[in-house]
């Protein structure tokens, strides 16, 4: 195992682990940010979504030495009190139903909305067909996107 | 305890209770924290029986959850249900998840505490009588207090919201404040249904409300199982079988595919392993580091055992071998509602008609993959699992501990997806086994590999369809045999012991209400010995595609308009009545370019949902792609407690239609699963979703029904009878993939019979 030193949601972390451990349960296990999800371990399903250096990723893919001094934003950090404009609309919406993959998502959306301010219906399809929701929440999760677009 | 509709309530289900009641509160401001019901014994703080806690501190009502919320809105319904009743000023209500306790067991599921069936037919409607009598009898409880407080009789007594009146002298006491008084009485009259509320009255039941969980499902903060973190905890990854294997703990351990030999010497060279376990039906690698056990999981050799039946198990051969039986009717299973006599009916047909349809397994793919975390101490265990079945978990956990179920306590978290899977109790018994082993508290996480490789996958099937038609055009017999394994076998194997042969979650969905006079449906068991469980919508899923598609190939022969019998025939009020809305909806007479319009209906059976779909979809010859452009969906389910909600329910149904229609299939070779992972087993993205319509009728307004799983069954046969309409091609086989429709389309163009 290696001792390496982290910055997550704006904070020096320091964990140990195996060099190979991907971020993701480095997230969850060793730091208990868990609302990072683990979907697939394999960049399928997008439930792992976190911002690496401010890009939407899949922190499934990327073992922990690799992500040694980069910044990390999970869900928890996407602010501080639910207030981000995705967040209300989220809730305003009642986009999540068994809510799993929604921090995914809603950090998958955070990406698009930094790119894309005013995404079309189009290009949020697009954008975000990387994350599954088995619950078929994604015309509520549309519906949100265009809210978030709209109020922010 | 078994509820009649017209039993009163035993008082004793409505015991004060206290003790430890470790779980989450969610409260509408977005707090989660863990809730120890020792806490309530703070002055003005009282449970008026075990579904209400009045907080005068706080200034809040906790209503108890007794199942898991797993999406389907139970945390919001089971609290609306109660506060309506209650009379309570909704904006003080909070939920709390329930512990396991004999309190809260399910009279209408199994009697036992738990959660399937239908997300919500078994959560609200299973609880529909029983809370909606606790918050009477909760408000019955505060209106006694007050009016002994003031002299007065209860007769002279109403409620406001959270306040108790005397209207004659113009007196008030909040709830609140009765919660306060020195010495509350928590004697209660004994209730029956003639006390609630008439619908007339509902103050916030059909009122869409925000659902109580939504905020913690934005910000990271709900807890579901795999989540859950005990200080000192060890982890667990699992070794398992080639062969598919889930063996329910009630009923058998798996070992028939268990581990022969085992070299872990590599595996614990790796730091942060702690032990390799090894169990009956797989190896487990327990250690201080989660990635830990991963890699030392890798690094295992095992030698499996051979031979069991499931290691005989050739999917695409049992297609074919159950097709087989199911046209042969020498080969006898059981009969199910039969009427008439179909062997008359037929003889004196003067026109008949078959059809074979087989449908893959398929598998739930819930977001969150099976885990559980058990801490077993002395003679004590404590499991958080996201589970489906609380009363299930403590009989599991107590056959695999030697403990009795009394002293098992399952802590309920949120479930990422449930759909039936998480009432299989291997992860629950998995991690009581190894927290017993291994003497401290273990979380187990399977593997989204080993979730998908060792499933409890909806059994695959053949059905035989048969009708007899009049020379007037008019049905008069119809016979529908089904061969598949059984679920109940599997995993209620008590309840199948009592009838074997009979198995009303694989055979439900077979007699639909057409006014058919001869009818036979027969069910023909076969063991595949493959795990097959509960899917979204149970046999539905399957029986019903058949009995749809076949009533379409029927108004074919006859010339008829397919939506337009299914009204002629159906004897049911409710049902022509969601036909005719969708037929409405859809414009369904209106002819489309290069696309259709197909129907699907179901009655709904003890779901007590009746809903009709049409959907447009196109083709394309050359691939073999089918695309569904857009669904129009018609649904009476009675009462609509939460009607944005329940739109949202036939939704996620009518998306699960979809893709286990278009793609989803589990394929088995000599016992091993041939997929692992989203990669081969894909589901509907967001660029497959078609534009969904939706109206609900409310035609017994004071009835509770399922909405959950009900838009499921009916998408299967809407496309193929749409496809049909396309391009004269049937298809009889789910998933409807594109190489078989390019096959079928082919057929039908080479010759009259499309296969």
């Amino acid at each position: 195992m290696i001792t390496l030193t982290l910055t997550v949601n704006g904070a020096q972390r320091e964990v140990t682990a195996h060099p190979d451990t991907p971020l993701l349960w480095v997230l969850r296990e060793n730091l208990k940010f868990t609302g990072t999800k683990y979907g697939c371990g394999i960049g399928q399903c997008g439930a792992c979504t976190v911002h690496l250096d401010g890009k939407p990723t899949f922190s499934c893919l990327h073992a922990i030495k690799d992500v040694m001094g980069k910044s990390v934003v999970t869900i928890e950090g996407l602010s501080s009190n639910g207030s981000h404009p995705l967040q209300r609309a989220w809730v305003e919406e009642q986009t999540p139903q068994c809510g799993y993959c929604q921090p995914g998502q809603i950090m998958r959306a955070a990406g698009l909305l930094k790119e894309t301010p005013k995404p079309t219906r189009a290009q949020i399809v697009d954008y975000m067909k990387t994350n599954i929701c088995r619950c078929g929440s994604y015309n509520r999760i549309i519906a949100a996107i265009e809210r978030a677009a709209k109020e922010a | 305890m078994h509820l009649q509709p017209s039993q009163p309530l035993q008082r004793r289900e409505f015991l004060k209770r206290s003790g430890l009641a470790l779980g989450f509160l969610a409260s509408p401001a977005g707090l989660l924290r863990v809730v120890d019901a020792h806490a309530c014994g703070e002055e003005g703080d009282i449970d008026l029986n075990a579904w209400v806690h009045v907080s005068n501190s706080e200034n809040t009502i906790t209503v108890k959850c007794p199942t898991a919320e797993m999406g389907q809105g139970i945390y919001t319904l089971i609290p609306l249900l109660i506060a309506e009743e209650l009379d309570a000023d909704w904006r003080t209500i909070r939920v709390e998840q329930a512990p396991s306790d004999k309190a809260f067991i399910n009279p209408d599921h199994f009697n036992v505490q738990g959660v399937g069936g239908s997300p919500v037919a078994r959560g609200a409607q299973g609880y529909w009588r029983v809370v909606r009598l606790a918050g009477a009898q909760a408000r019955a409880i505060l209106i006694a207090n007050a009016a002994s407080v003031w002299g007065v009789a209860t007769g002279e007594c109403t409620t406001e919201p959270n306040n108790v009146v005397h209207a004659a002298s113009g007196r008030k006491l909040s709830y609140m404040q009765v919660a306060k008084l020195d010495d509350v009485k928590l004697d209660a009259p004994l209730l029956t249904e003639k006390d609630l509320k008439p619908a007339s009255q509902w103050r916030l039941l059909g009122k869409d409300v925000q659902r109580l969980d939504v905020p913690l499902k934005v910000n990271g903060a709900a807890k579901y199982g795999i989540d859950v973190q005990i200080p000192g905890m060890l982890y667990a990854s699992i070794l398992r079988s080639p062969v598919a294997t889930l063996p329910h703990p009630l009923y058998g351990d798996g070992a028939e595919n268990g581990p022969l030999k085992v070299d872990a010497a590599a595996t614990m060279q790796i730091e942060g392993v702690v032990k390799v376990v090894e169990l009956p039906h797989a190896v487990a690698v327990v250690g201080t580091d989660y990635w830990a056990t991963v890699l030392g999981k890798r690094a295992l050799k095992v030698e499996w055992k051979q031979g069991s039946l499931a290691s005989q198990y050739d999917s695409e051969a049992k297609k074919r071998e159950w097709a087989v039986i199911a046209a042969d009717r020498s080969k006898q299973g059981r009969a199910i509602d039969n009427t008439g006599n179909f062997d008359a009916a037929f003889k004196s047909a003067a026109q008949t008609l078959s059809a074979d349809y087989v449908t893959d397994h398929v598998h739930h793919a819930c977001m969150e993959p099976f885990n559980a975390t058990a801490s077993m101490m002395h003679d004590d265990l404590e499991l958080w699992a996201p589970t489906q079945g609380q009363t299930w978990a403590q009989q599991a956990c107590a056959k695999v501990t030697g403990l009795t179920e009394d002293k098992i306590r399952v802590h309920t978290t949120f479930l990422g997806g449930g759909f039936g899977a998480k009432t299989e109790q291997l992860p629950n018994a998995e991690a009581a086994m190894l927290s017993k082993i291994m003497d401290k508290t273990v979380k187990v996480i399977w593997s989204r590999e080993d979730d998908v490789k060792h499933g409890a996958y909806r059994p695959l099937t053949a059905q035989h369809m048969n009708a007899a038609l009049s020379a007037d055009g008019k049905v008069t017999g119809w016979s529908h045999r089904l061969v598949a394994d059984s679920v109940l076998l599997r995993a209620r194997k008590d309840v199948w012991d009592k009838n074997p042969g009979i198995d009303g979650a694989v055979a439900v969905g077979m007699t639909q209400p057409y006014g058919i006079p001869n009818r036979h449906h027969e069910y023909v068991h076969q063991l595949g010995g493959v795990p097959v469980g509960y899917w979204n919508a149970v046999g539905n899923g399957f029986t019903i595609f058949a009995v749809e598609s076949f009533i379409d190939e029927i108004a074919a022969k006859l010339g008829k308009d397919p939506l337009q019998l299914r009204i002629d025939m159906l004897t049911d009020a409710q049902g022509r009545a969601v036909l005719e809305l969708v037929r409405k909806m859809s414009d369904w007479n209106r002819k489309r370019e290069a696309t259709a319009l197909g129907v699907g209906y179901n009655h709904g059976g003890r779901w007590n949902c009746q809903i009709a779909v049409v959907v447009e979809v196109s083709v394309d010859r050359v691939n073999g792609t089918i695309k569904v452009h857009n669904v129009w969906a018609a649904a009476d389910p009675g009462t609509a407690i939460q009607p944005r909600h329940l739109r949202q329910q036939l939704e996620t149904g009518i998306i699960w239609g979809m893709s286990s229609t278009l793609r989803e299939r589990v394929t088995i070779k000599a016992g091993v699963v041939q997929q692992s992972n989203f990669s081969d087993y894909p589901v509907l993205r967001m660029d497959e979703i078609p534009a969904i319509h939706i109206e609900l009728l409310q035609g017994a307004l004071g009835q509770s029904s399922g909405a959950g799983q009900i838009g499921v069954a009916p998408m299967a046969p809407a496309i193929a009878n749409a496809v049909q309409r396309l391009t004269g091609a049937r298809v009889r086989a789910m998933p409807m993939l594109p190489k078989q429709v390019r096959m079928v389309i082919a057929e039908a163009n080479a010759g009259p019979t499309a296969v």
